[in-house]
This record gives structure tokens, sequence and C-alpha cells, in this order.
């Protein structure tokens, strides 16, 4: 059904562009959730540039990388969801326009 | 490329745990008929012509990858059993490392979920 390996610029050049659609939206959504699902697509970016590192050099450690990220990608959302429980919590919103001062 | 180990995983993880996580938020945040009434303002056609743009590609190369030629296996295949012997061993403190990672967010997310008390 496949191809017999993908090149591998091409998979960087996928990577790349998951990657800029992921910064442009967190970089112009205001509202939070928005903000952590680019963050997924960013981390979902950086893991496929390491698979195809891996294909491209026959070495497991390309997806050994990509579970270390999905590691870390799990950890972020759970946090990143509780804070924004938090932020709903306090402020009734979830536009991080209104977080812009500090206690004290 | 036919990393099964890392599809099998991106499958489990995101679609099995990540997007569970965030339709629960959705749910719990409960945001009412402001947020309906936002979502309805999205529904022009400036906003979905473009991303209809880009799925009916994605289908096209879908639909000629299921459809082509036949299967030629790669050059040089990962299997995970070599992904799972490598996590037992150049890479054991790495494994342990996550878990330690894992467990920290844990307690985080478990004190971030607290309900208001009075000072707050």
């Amino acid at each position: 059904m496949m191809q017999s390996g993908i090149p591998l610029n091409q998979v960087l050049l996928l990577a790349a562009s998951l990657f800029t659609v992921g910064l442009v939206g967190v970089m112009v959504r205001r509202n939070m959730l928005y903000i952590l699902m680019s963050l997924e697509i960013m981390l979902n970016a950086c893991g496929l540039a390491f698979i195809g590192a891996g294909a491209h050099w026959g070495q497991a450690d390309g997806q050994i990388m990509f579970l270390m990220i999905l590691t870390l990608a799990a950890a972020e959302v759970s946090i990143g969801i509780g804070l924004l429980l938090q932020v709903h919590r306090r402020y009734r919103t979830l536009d991080v326009d209104t977080l812009n001062e500090m206690r004290g | 490329m036919s990393e099964k180990a890392a599809a099998a995983l991106e499958i489990l993880v995101y679609a099995g745990a990540i997007l569970v996580l965030f339709v629960f938020a959705i749910m719990m945040l409960n945001l009412g008929q402001q947020a309906v009434d936002e979502e309805q303002g999205l529904f022009r056609a400036g906003f979905w012509i473009g991303p209809s743009v880009l799925s009916v590609i994605l289908l096209g190369i879908l639909a000629s990858i299921i459809i082509g030629g036949p299967d030629q296996s790669p050059v040089t295949e990962i299997t995970p059993k070599e992904v799972g012997m490598a996590l037992y061993g150049p890479y054991l403190l790495a494994v342990e490392l996550g878990s330690m990672l894992l467990t920290a967010g844990l307690v985080g997310a478990y004190h971030l979920a607290r309900p208001l008390t009075k000072k707050d």
C-alpha cells in the first residue's frame, strides 16, 4: 500500500508545516483551550520530525524519543487543563487577556 | 516508514487520553449560551473554505494510498521488538524519568483541581 521509504525532506516539510500551524494558533487565539490544542499540534509536529529522522537512520531511537514526547505531552496537558479550570473558576472567562496582572 | 510502535502509541495516548481530557474539560466548563452564540458566528463561508480545501486534498492523498500499488517492504523496518529492547536497555533511565514526570503531573493536576476556599 505504501511506497518504500518516504523521503526525509517531505517528512520534515510536513513537520515544519504542522509546527507553523500550531505556532500561529498559539499566537493568534485568545481562548485558552484553543491555545492548549495548538500546543498539542506543535508537540505532534516535533514527534513526527523525530520519527522521520529515526526511519532515515534506521535506528529505534527516533521512536523512543517520540515516546518521551508523548509522555511530556500527557503530563503537560493534564497540568494545563487543571490551570484552565482554575482560571475559569476565578475569572469566569477563558480569555487569556484577562490575566494581565499579578497579585501584590 | 512503517513505525508500528509509534503509530499504536500515538492512537493510544492522543486519541485515548489527551482528547478525552479535552472533552471532559469542555464538559466541565459548561460554557453556556454565550459560547453557542460565538460558535454560530463562525459558520460563515470565509471560515470554512480554507480548511475544507485542505481536507479535500488530504482525502485525495488517503484515497490514492488505499487504492495505490502493491506493498513494497521498506529498506530497514524497525520492529516494536527493537523499540522495546532499547527501552529496557540503553533508555532505562529515560523510562524511569518519564514515570517520575507522570507522577508529578498527576499530583499537580490533583492539587490544581481543588475547589476554591473562602480566602481565594
